[in-house]
């Protein structure tokens, strides 16, 4: 018998008595074939929810099962595209359908036309497992794609191979044998967006992702492999933050997930990201982005999926060995969407509406990230930077607080910073990152024996400042002693001249870590060398004379990151000016 | 009970089966689709229009747009139509008054369709998109210097009951127009939603005034009319903002007030439907719902037209973080926001300079755009009007007489910043060159090493010594 639509609300429709589908089953809807998922199943109805506008179907439309999840195809030409939730690529649906995401498209994933250079790297004979690399292929300027043996077969033996040459992603490269059944591999291999692709083993974490932001990189690091939440009010910068480490960070691929938010964001994205050069390689940032827009005006339940559709392409470049970046702007559009969809279904609500299993899946998404051995013996990871949009900018609100438990770096935005302009709104007391100490190793190495000392001593200065702020707003600072004053005055220059940073500036848009550490130093020796002054009884008031702290505060702009030697005049004039004073 | 009637190509279902607020309930119909109008026909020869909003088995729901009251179980007879909600569209429209639901409300009779466009839009696709870049000058020195209005964007205008935002939003059409180097493929669709009646008429006379009536389609729901019908309002304009844009290569700028009438239009429709309420009783969609009108400004490629919307909302109790104004702000690309103690005052515009941004200004600022030093000038102004604030709440613990030199300093840049700055006549309209030459002299109240958001050449170049 046919299954039919029997009831329509929004996104969500019901089939009556049916046993014909499983749980998160993929379906068509009616004439149009809408794509669809089962969320639900009793001995009554069925559930589906629609990921495309039921505006115009009917009761009594066909309905058809796929007999699998909802998967995406995986394969070369992912990279530098844009797809819409559902992985469906946005620029060829805008060729076949005109500027309107219309309904019903079934364009694939991955281009069936598009000819690859193919090196294939077994033979006849050889054995494969899963998740082992037999061909290569460069997808853009910057990646090779790796194709891999599919990780649902364990073992299979080559019996014929392609020879080099160009192929398209659905031609045969290899014919397998799995006891006793041919298999055809190809360049591609389909994936349900909601299992998480399996790894040899996790490892541990011991590397940042070096973004070139000093707030960041200095204060509050991200791990490579790990996991960061970055919540604000709106007007904060949380896209703006975002953006900043999507172009600069040293991830092999960044994917960005634009999930409920505005349309002219994404065509920001792809436009600047085509114009900037990666500074690392001279070569477009497009050439390593991969972007899922399913901005708020799209399909609320394609918002559902589209933070599994990114986490799955993600998690397919990781098994080939690349560090990747997922940018997710913004959770709490994925999580109002759960909470749409649960008031539907009319579930019993929790906290605010949200659906009781919020904190399940937050933590579900957030445990995709990792660190790991992947299938083939290589390395690779999966970062996961989310943004939250939390509700009238109360951090108390589920999501931010559910978010705070699965993630070890917060990365808090302040309303009162970005009304002063200071940009990025990172609020230093409030934000923390607990991987610092995994990164020790890492900083001795690469940055300098003394970073983490010299990172401590900022901080502390920030917080001695915050402590007499209290004091400031009673009395005002002019009644303090001078020792407080050179505290308060040094603070400025770390907040002003170190943490404060233009993204429209060329040179201060991207700062490496040598020049950061330098900036450090050259703040602590002004505030060391003016702290022994002002014990010998010089004034605070004639060390301001000197100018030097304004000169420290525009230092960012006035010394180019390519000319790090300007510092040692910087500290000599430093040791001069101060020690000159009597 | 419904009882169908008629022949396969014209079936008429007489009665209802249930009322509720401005639904009803229909029994035994089938072969209709999700969204699809109907028409409720009264004994007394009276037409409703209504559309389906959820349907199951034979049951169906239909939301009626112009209210329920005079409805019975049995005195109706509904025909479904088949189509989506469209309206006629046509540059006929310029200048002319529809209500709510995009019927005639000026008595000058129907428009002549060039085509007919489904009220609901679609997704644009993100690709289609152009990145907007173009300033619009309005030639108010608060908004063209600190939170610049681009063309394709949405702004929303952040008020409270009894503030000057009406004025606002008029004088910002009447300079904006006066930019325009041709004034021609310019115009203003007005959305009026449960305003009050002589707040629909101040606009239709400002219009008029400005000369400019010719060139705005009003589509007023007013505070007495149908709820249901307000939900209408904003996607009736929208429709035939994106038609004359993108159809009719115009540069339309939408002006919708208010949208907390909208929002609870739709928290009433959402209530009645049963269902389960978000935070403060609206919606668990109002979000998208909000969001699937903002999205509709922008600038397509392949057309050369635009739609730049100004949202107006009075925020309840002047709160920001309610839902309304909270959900907006997500989505808009900016906001512009009234101070009730600047307007009290006497400062018009009494902008609130610190809450207030635009998210689109970086791009289309600065050299090339309107001047080089833009973009600092305004950083800088943010930033020593922040310290303002910082120096007036020390000044009200321990006395302006007690404040170091450099907050006095402050304090004296803060008042003429209000009195010079923000303040500006209804018909005064400001070049960007006289903004910011105003921006320096302010700027230069402070001592030069005050100015740390600029670099050292810019302050040699502008700073008054």
């Amino acid at each position: 018998m046919k299954n039919t639509v029997y009831a329509i609300n929004g996104p969500v429709i019901k089939i009556r008595d049916t046993k014909d589908f499983a749980m998160r089953e993929m379906v068509f809807v009616g004439k149009k074939r809408l794509i669809g998922e089962v969320i639900g199943v009793n001995d009554g109805f069925t559930t589906v929810q629609v990921y495309e506008n039921t505006a115009g179907l009917r009761i009594g439309e066909e309905i058809i099962g796929t007999g699998g999840p909802l998967s995406v195809t995986l394969g070369p030409g992912i990279i530098s595209n844009i797809f819409d939730g559902i992985a469906r690529p946005l620029k060829d649906m805008k060729k076949t359908d005109g500027v309107y995401v219309t309904e019903g498209s079934d364009i694939p994933t991955v281009d069936p036309d598009r000819v690859f250079d193919v090196e294939i790297t077994v033979k006849v004979g050889d054995t494969l497992t899963a998740g082992q690399i037999y061909a290569q292929c460069p997808e853009s300027a910057l990646i090779v794609n790796r194709v891999m043996v599919p990780p649902d077969i364990a073992e299979c033996t080559v019996t014929y191979a392609a020879p080099n040459g160009k192929y398209k992603p659905d031609d045969t490269i290899l014919k397998v044998d799995i006891n006793g059944e041919e298999r055809v591999l190809t360049l591609c291999q389909r994936w349900p967006i909601r299992t998480p692709r399996p790894v040899a083993r996790r490892i541990p974490i011991n590397t940042p992702l070096i973004t070139g932001q000093r707030v960041l990189d200095s204060i509050v690091p991200i791990a490579k492999g790990g996991t960061a939440a970055i919540p604000g009010g709106f007007g904060t910068g949380k896209t703006m933050t975002q953006h900043q480490i999507a172009k600069w960070c040293d991830a092999d691929i960044i994917v960005y997930i634009g999930c409920g938010e505005r349309g002219n964001e994404m065509t920001q994205v792809l436009e600047e990201f085509g114009e900037l050069i990666d500074p690392k390689t001279g070569k477009p940032l497009t050439d390593r982005t991969v972007l899922i827009a399913n901005t708020s005006n799209m399909p609320v339940a394609a918002r559902e999926a589209s933070i599994y559709t990114g986490i799955t392409i993600a998690e397919y470049y990781r098994d080939m060995g690349y560090d990747i970046a997922i940018m997710a702007d913004s959770t709490s559009r994925w999580a109002e969407a759960l909470r749409e969809i649960s008031g539907r279904l009319e579930e019993m609500p929790a906290e605010e509406g949200y659906p009781a299993y919020l904190p399940s899946r937050l933590a579900e998404f957030y445990e995709r990230a990792g660190n790991c051995n992947v299938l083939s013996g290589k390395r690779g990871s999966v970062t996961i930077i989310g943004a939250v949009s939390p509700a009238g900018s109360d951090f108390s609100e589920p999501v931010t607080q559910n978010t705070k438990r699965f993630v070890r770096c917060f990365i808090a935005l302040d309303k009162p910073l970005a009304y002063a302009r200071h940009y990025p709104a990172i609020n230093w007391l409030t934000s923390y990152s607990e991987y610092i100490p995994d990164f020790a190793e890492y900083y001795e190495k690469n940055v300098g024996e003394d970073f983490l000392d010299v990172r401590q001593r900022i901080s502390n200065i920030l917080l001695e400042e915050n402590k007499l702020m209290e004091i400031v707003k009673l009395i005002g600072s002019d009644v303090l002693p001078d020792d407080q004053k050179l505290i308060l005055e040094a603070a400025k220059v770390i907040r002003v001249g170190f943490l404060q940073q233009n993204a429209f500036h060329k040179d201060d848009t991207y700062v490496p870590m040598s020049k950061q550490l330098s900036m450090m130093h050259t703040i602590l020796r002004l505030y060391d060398r003016a702290e022994r002054a002002l014990a010998d009884g010089v004034t605070m008031s004639s060390i301001l004379g000197t100018g030097l702290f304004e000169k420290l505060i525009k230092m960012k702009y006035d010394i180019p990151n390519d000319k790090p030697e300007m510092f040692e005049q910087y500290d000599r004039e430093i040791d001069e000016t101060i020690g000159g004073l009597k | 009970m419904t009882e169908r009637t008629g022949n396969a190509m014209n079936i008429q279902y007489s009665g209802l089966a249930e009322v509720n607020g401005p639904l009803v309930c229909l029994e035994g119909v089938s072969g209709v689709s999700y969204e699809e109008i109907a028409e409720l026909r009264l004994e007394d020869g009276t037409k409703r229009v209504g559309r389906v909003v959820q349907m199951e088995g034979d049951k169906v729901i239909l939301q009626v747009f112009e209210g329920t009251s005079g409805l019975s179980l049995d005195n109706t007879r509904t025909v479904f139509k088949g189509k989506p909600l469209e309206i006629p569209l046509s540059t006929e429209m310029l200048g002319r008054v529809f209500n709510g639901a995009g019927k005639p409300a000026d008595g000058l009779g129907d428009v002549f369709a060039e085509k007919y466009g489904d009220i609901n839009g679609r997704a644009l696709n993100p690709v289609a998109r152009q990145y907007p870049r173009n300033y619009i000058h309005t030639g108010i020195s608060s908004i063209d210097c600190l939170m610049t209005l681009i063309r394709g964007q949405k702004l929303p205008i952040f008020s409270g009951s009894g503030l000057s935002h009406n004025k606002l939003a008029v004088q910002i059409v009447k300079q904006a127009r006066i930019a325009e180097e041709n004034g021609k493929d310019f115009a203003v669709v007005f959305a009026a939603m449960g305003v009050q009646n002589d707040v629909a008429d101040y606009f239709r006379r400002e219009f008029d005034q400005a000369g400019a009536s010719g060139r705005v389609v009003m589509f007023l729901n007013l505070s007495n009319d149908p709820i249901i019908e307000r939900i209408l309002t904003p996607k009736c304009a929208l429709t035939t903002a994106e038609y004359l844009a993108f159809e009719k290569n115009m540069h339309i700028l939408v002006i919708m007030t208010d949208i907390t009438s909208y929002a609870e239009a739709l928290r009433e429709f959402s209530s009645s439907k049963g269902e389960i309420p978000g935070r403060k009783g609206y919606p668990g969609y109002l979000y998208s719902d909000l969001a699937a009108m903002y999205e509709r400004a922008g600038v397509i490629e392949g057309s050369e037209g635009s739609v730049t919307q100004i949202p107006i909302l009075t925020m309840p109790n002047d709160d920001i973080t309610h839902p309304i104004p909270d959900l907006t702000a997500y989505i808009t690309e900016g906001q512009i926001v009234f101070d009730r103690s600047l307007d009290s005052e006497g400062i018009y515009p009494g902008l609130s300079v610190l809450l207030s941004l635009s998210r689109l200004m970086k791009d289309g600022i600065g050299e090339g755009y309107t001047r080089a030093d833009h973009n600092d000038v305004a950083n800088q102004l943010f930033a020593a009007y922040a310290k303002v604030q910082d120096a007036r709440s020390l000044a009200s613990v321990i006395g302006e007489d007690e404040l170091s030199d450099i907050d006095k300093k402050y304090l004296n840049f803060g008042t003429q910043f209000e009195q010079r700055f923000l303040k500006q006549g209804f018909d005064e309209n400001r070049s960007m060159e006289q903004t910011l030459e105003l921006a320096w002299d302010l700027l230069s109240l402070l001592p030069a090493s005050e100015l740390d958001r600029m670099n050292s050449k810019l302050i040699e170049e502008h700073y008054r010594k």
